[in-house]
């Protein structure tokens, strides 16, 4: 423990389910180590003092987005939240916001999962091309298009940030929009059409107010409050040629 | 599967420093509201003669007039600076296949508004 310098206090929210009738503070105490995350902290005490403590994490290099917890209150990947940027600590540890709790830090992800495809986040061909005909091509510029939103590792951070899927549940959120918004700006795609229609909803584009935390939150920087932004551009552009043309020249 | 949900607190929006802007940005917009009508009432005064211009003016010194109408103010003044700040994530613009960085659209809008007030004291002080 040459690097160690002391140690800090870990406020880890606890829920067993059937055993509790909500989350409970427990407390522990970790080395405070210059290189050590809150990951590693929780990793300590799994390892040692409570082998009950239970969370997701899988490559603790922010990639796999599995690791996503509230520390202090906001959304991190805690593989990337340093133990010293919280000193003296203590440090409190919950998990995401705006989604049932399953377990201690684990979250039930099946609302997320359940949106996602239905923006339809794959390319959609009105004809597909024979394989003889070869690959679909994409210049340099095509790429960079789109790349920033393609970026997006569903940590589900931005949905633990946004108070308004927090207030209403039925909004598909910040990632699905920035996935759909991924497809449409791919040079390949041709079903922009389709997930407009879902988007166009209420629960869609509309039922954001621009708060922008989703974009303040996001560890790769997919910024998703901007693509909403757009969306929201696109569908209102489509509202208004819908109104002044007729159907046929749309 | 035996969860728990967490209910959001009605105070949610004091929680944090930018849920507050946020909402206070909302806010602003019922006093941009009341601008635009203070605006149309004057103008109507102004077409109906000096006799209802007379108590338009009456009623726009009355101290608690005067008092909304700064409180007014700082919301409309909150409300520029938070919604030129959020225009460049809105719009995608390119120039010449580039994008435009964030800090030009940004100015642009200031000078946009610097030329429109210049103009109005311009016609006001004439």
């Amino acid at each position: 423990m040459a690097d160690s310098t002391g140690s800090i206090g870990l406020r880890v929210s606890r829920y067993r389910p059937g055993v509790d009738d909500g989350p409970q503070w427990q407390e522990y105490d970790v080395p405070l180590r210059k290189e050590w995350t809150v990951l590693d902290a929780l990793n300590h005490v799994k390892n040692g003092e409570d082998p009950t403590l239970s969370f997701r994490w899988s490559c603790r290099m922010g990639i796999c987005g599995s690791c996503g917890m509230n520390v202090d209150g906001e959304p991190r990947l805690t593989c990337g939240a340093f133990l010293g940027d919280y000193a003296p600590g203590p440090i409190r540890v919950e998990p995401l916001s705006n989604f049932p709790v399953i377990r201690d830090l684990v979250i039930d992800m099946t609302d997320f999962m359940e949106k996602l495809p239905r923006v339809k986040p794959w390319i959609i061909r009105d004809e597909e091309m024979s394989i003889d005909e070869g690959e679909y091509l994409q210049t340099p510029e095509e790429l960079d298009a789109y790349k920033q939103f393609s970026m997006c590792i569903n940590c589900m951070l931005c949905y633990a940030a946004c108070p308004i899927y927090g207030l209403d549940p039925d909004f598909v959120g910040p990632a699905a929009i920035a996935l759909a918004e991924r497809y449409d700006l791919d040079s390949r795609d041709q079903g922009a059409r389709e997930r407009l229609d879902v988007l166009i909803e209420h629960e869609g584009v509309w039922g954001c107010t621009f708060v922008g935390e989703c974009t303040r939150v996001c560890p790769k920087h997919v910024d998703p409050a901007g693509a909403i932004q757009r969306y929201k551009l696109k569908a209102a552009k489509e509202s208004v040629m819908a109104f002044l043309l007729p159907r046929g020249s749309r | 599967m035996l969860t728990y949900r967490r209910l959001v607190s009605k105070w949610w929006w004091v929680r944090k420093r930018t849920y507050f802007v946020f909402v206070m940005r909302e806010l602003s917009s019922i006093f941009i509201a009341w601008l635009v009508v203070y605006l149309l009432v004057l103008v109507s005064a102004l077409s109906r003669g000096e006799a209802a211009y007379e108590t338009f003016q009456d009623f726009a010194e009355h101290p608690v007039v005067i008092v909304f109408n700064a409180v007014a103010l700082a919301f409309v003044v909150l409300h520029t600076i938070t919604w030129f700040a959020l225009t460049p994530k809105a719009m995608d613009i390119q120039l010449r296949g580039r994008p435009v960085p964030d800090s030009v659209v940004l100015a642009s809008q200031y000078v946009g508004l610097a030329v429109v007030s210049a103009i109005i004291f311009w016609l006001v002080t004439r």
